[in-house]
């Protein structure tokens, strides 16, 4: 194990993946020479030269577009926008394209591309700057979608992304970028997560957390909270990816718990968890002692003030105040 | 399929003579291809009115040698790209007219397996990389075929073709940067057929010299006559030539025209019928026609006998449409994913039932259990339901122009 920082995990997992196979590229805005918007690439256009890693023009449709067909044609395009908001612009070459060209054309063809970005609110960056579009590419079907949020599971799951034939949406998380974690040695062999298994974080009888993103970490602390100040034992679950979901690992500990909260910074309305508390109400229904309950962002576009832009996402006392709701109900 | 002129021989685009012919047994197959796709088009348009195709149905009728020189002028290695009114593209490619049919007809045997439908038509192993529904799509996509080529060191080149309508979007100038600026073996193609949809050039286009689009973002212009075959394959191949070998991408303006309307829903009340009428006095195919029969290449019999033949494929075609089943109800979920060791399946959700599965269930039921058996027979059974839902003068658009004489000319 090695105790490092998840954009240099992120790092790492780049470099052995270029370094392993030769049809893997970059591309993206300022990616090179200036080492990533977020200094994930940093050191990469030094070590495997301009064809591989590829600055780029601020065209993001034309960006992703040109990853399908690079991809569609024998190779790995790894594309990189500089944040979630910027991948507005090219909703029409992930969705129209990326996502439904293996299916339109009778499978025919895969799109084995990754399109990476870092979400999330934090840094007073205003409406444009602060989204989480983890539900918005949850929707799509041909899409898979990751939302890692730890150093070990950045790197294993970006390395899986690549190595998949089908488009990826590989969401980071800005806040994630500098905080640390452990992460296997290369020397031990390939670190490696395989999408569709959920990481449970921590074990408890009374109440499933089920966090997303950044959130699996808020809920994480939360569960501290509630076991040291209220004597609840809650079971924190990181689904790690969206698309696909481990549901038998959520509906397992649900079963188990018979509670259930679901944790995310995106807007409420078409959000994960909602998608999340319609499959637990039609799965475990007969499990659940209290409705499941939701922690969100704030039905709004991200404000700027800092106190405003604090109670616009969720925070531990939110999450607590949400399990201990559902223990009330019962 | 015809031979790139080579970087020493490359045409004088004084364009005082017209294009030299190309070898006999070449100018009699691309009047085969042009007469295959005008037939295979008119017959669709009437199977449209017939309900026996779906959705839109976007003709191609007048532009058969904009597609047919630009395909000759490919090597088979090489990508073309097109957009939603591509049936030609596919057949000029060398896709069997009975798949290009059977996926109008949404039909197993289709080129795109009957998910795509008219739009959406592909072959990858003739590299006819695809119809895209979305004005201005297909671009960087190409542009990504150019990248492919440019990091596997490859020879291929990539002709991407799409419309004047197309010129406006983001894409056409975010493309024409990049291709200029990495230079990517890429030729731009625009059918300027005069009409976005039924907005005209000069109504869309603040410059309506369209071959000039692409100079401010590095990527010079030519143009050809998109009537004439032998002038388009001759333009087509100099830039395809520029392309692979120079590394300059070029854009080419086809100047050329569509008889019919812009999709069979155009009640065309942006046009006169003396302006197509201008335009139909230069139908690609009787002015081709002409010329090899003038220059005793071919004489009359022989241009009839060629028409026959590709009325003869076209019912051959309809034939193998009708014959061909729909796709399965269980192969629904086929191929929204490549599932493999790592993906092995996904939780979805849908109106079939209450319950989440994999996308991959449908596969292991028995067929009179898939949820939904009773609706997929009743529309597999005949015509669908939308059929009566057409605009009245849209069936009535398709009804009439099926009759209009076309046939003659």
């Amino acid at each position: 194990m090695a105790v490092m920082r998840y954009r240099e995990a992120l790092n790492q997992a780049l470099r052995e993946e270029l370094a392993r196979d030769e049809r893997v590229f970059l591309m993206g805005e300022d990616i090179g020479v200036f080492n990533g918007a977020y200094k994930v690439t940093a050191g990469l256009l030094e070590e495997f030269g301009e064809a591989r890693v590829r600055d780029t023009p601020i065209s993001e449709n034309t960006i992703v577009g040109m990853g399908v067909g690079a991809a569609m044609t024998g190779t790995r395009p790894v594309v990189e926008l500089m944040t979630i908001n910027f991948s507005l612009l090219a909703l029409d070459q992930i969705v129209n394209h990326a996502a439904h060209i293996r299916y339109m054309f009778g499978g025919q063809v895969a799109v084995p591309l990754v399109v990476r970005m870092p979400q999330g609110a934090g840094h007073q960056l205003g409406p444009t700057h602060s989204h989480s579009f983890e539900a918005l590419y949850l929707h799509v079907p041909g899409l898979l979608v990751a939302v890692p949020s730890t150093p070990a599971d950045a790197k294993g799951l970006l390395k899986s992304a690549i190595r998949d034939d089908n488009p990826v949406i590989f969401i980071e998380h800005e806040y994630l970028y500098g905080q640390r974690g452990d992460v296997p040695d290369p020397h031990d062999g390939e670190h490696l997560v395989r999408f569709g298994e959920a990481a449970l974080r921590r074990e408890g009888t009374d109440v499933t957390i089920v966090g997303i993103s950044r959130m699996a970490l808020t809920a994480a602390r939360a569960a501290e909270a509630l076991a040291d100040e209220h004597d609840v034992s809650a079971e924190v679950i990181d689904p790690r990816t969206l698309r696909p979901l481990d549901l038998d690992t959520i509906l397992a500990s649900v079963r188990k718990t018979n509670r259930c909260v679901i944790v995310e910074e995106g807007w409420p309305h078409g959000g994960v968890g909602a998608n999340l508390a319609a499959l637990v109400g039609e799965q475990a229904f007969d499990w659940l002692d209290a409705p499941v309950g939701r922690v969100t962002g704030a039905d709004v576009p991200m404000p700027y003030s800092k106190p405003l832009e604090q109670i616009a996402f969720p925070h531990e006392p939110q999450v607590v105040a949400a399990a201990l709701a559902t223990l009330r109900d019962s | 399929m015809a031979t790139t002129p080579a970087a020493g021989q490359r045409r004088d685009r004084s364009r005082s003579a017209p294009a030299p012919l190309p070898a006999p047994g070449a100018a009699r197959e691309w009047l085969a291809t042009m007469l295959l796709i005008r037939r295979f088009e008119e017959r669709a348009g009437e199977l449209y009115a017939k309900a026996k195709i779906g959705g839109f149905l976007h003709l191609a009728i007048g532009e058969e040698a904009t597609i047919v020189g630009a395909a000759r002028a490919l090597r088979d290695a090489d990508y073309l790209i097109s957009t939603y009114r591509s049936h030609g593209h596919a057949i000029a490619r060398g896709t069997p007219p009975e798949a290009v049919m059977a996926e109008l007809f949404g039909k197993r045997d289709g080129c795109s397996r009957g998910r795509g439908g008219s739009m959406h038509m592909f072959d990858l192993g003739r590299r006819f990389m695809g119809g895209y529904g979305i004005v201005g799509g297909n671009l960087p996509i190409a542009a990504g075929f150019g990248l492919s080529a440019e990091l596997l060191r490859t020879d291929d080149a990539t002709l991407c073709m799409f419309g004047d309508g197309a010129s406006n979007q983001g894409t056409f100038g975010e493309t024409m940067n990049l291709a200029a600026l990495w230079r990517l073996p890429v030729v731009f193609m625009v059918t300027n057929n005069q009409f976005g949809m039924g907005t005209a050039l000069a109504r869309h286009s603040a410059v309506t010299d369209l071959q000039r689009k692409g100079e401010s973002f590095g990527v010079p212009g030519v143009r050809c006559d998109g009537m004439d075959v032998a002038d388009t394959h001759a333009v087509v191949g100099d830039a395809l030539a520029r392309a692979r070998e120079d590394r300059q991408p070029v854009l080419v303006e086809a100047i050329t025209y569509r008889f019919r309307g812009h999709s069979m829903a155009d009640p065309e009340e942006y046009r006169t019928r003396e302006q197509v009428a201008e335009w139909r006095r230069r139908d690609p195919i009787a002015l081709w026609s002409q010329r090899l029969v003038d220059e005793r290449v071919i004489d009359e019999a022989d241009v009839e006998e060629l028409d026959r033949q590709a009325v003869a494929k076209v019912d051959e075609a309809v034939a193998f449409a009708d014959a061909s089943p729909f796709p399965a109800p269980e192969s629904l979920y086929d191929d929204v994913y490549v599932l493999g060791d790592q993906l092995r399946g996904w939780y979805s959700v849908d109106e079939r039932g209450p319950e989440p599965h994999r996308g991959e269930r449908e596969r292991e039921m028995p067929a009179e259990e898939i949820p939904a058996r009773e609706i997929y027979d009743r529309h597999a059974a005949g015509p669908h339901e939308g059929a009566d839902e057409r605009p009245a003068d849209e069936a009535q658009d398709a009804g009439e122009r099926a009759h209009d004489g076309e046939r003659d000319g």
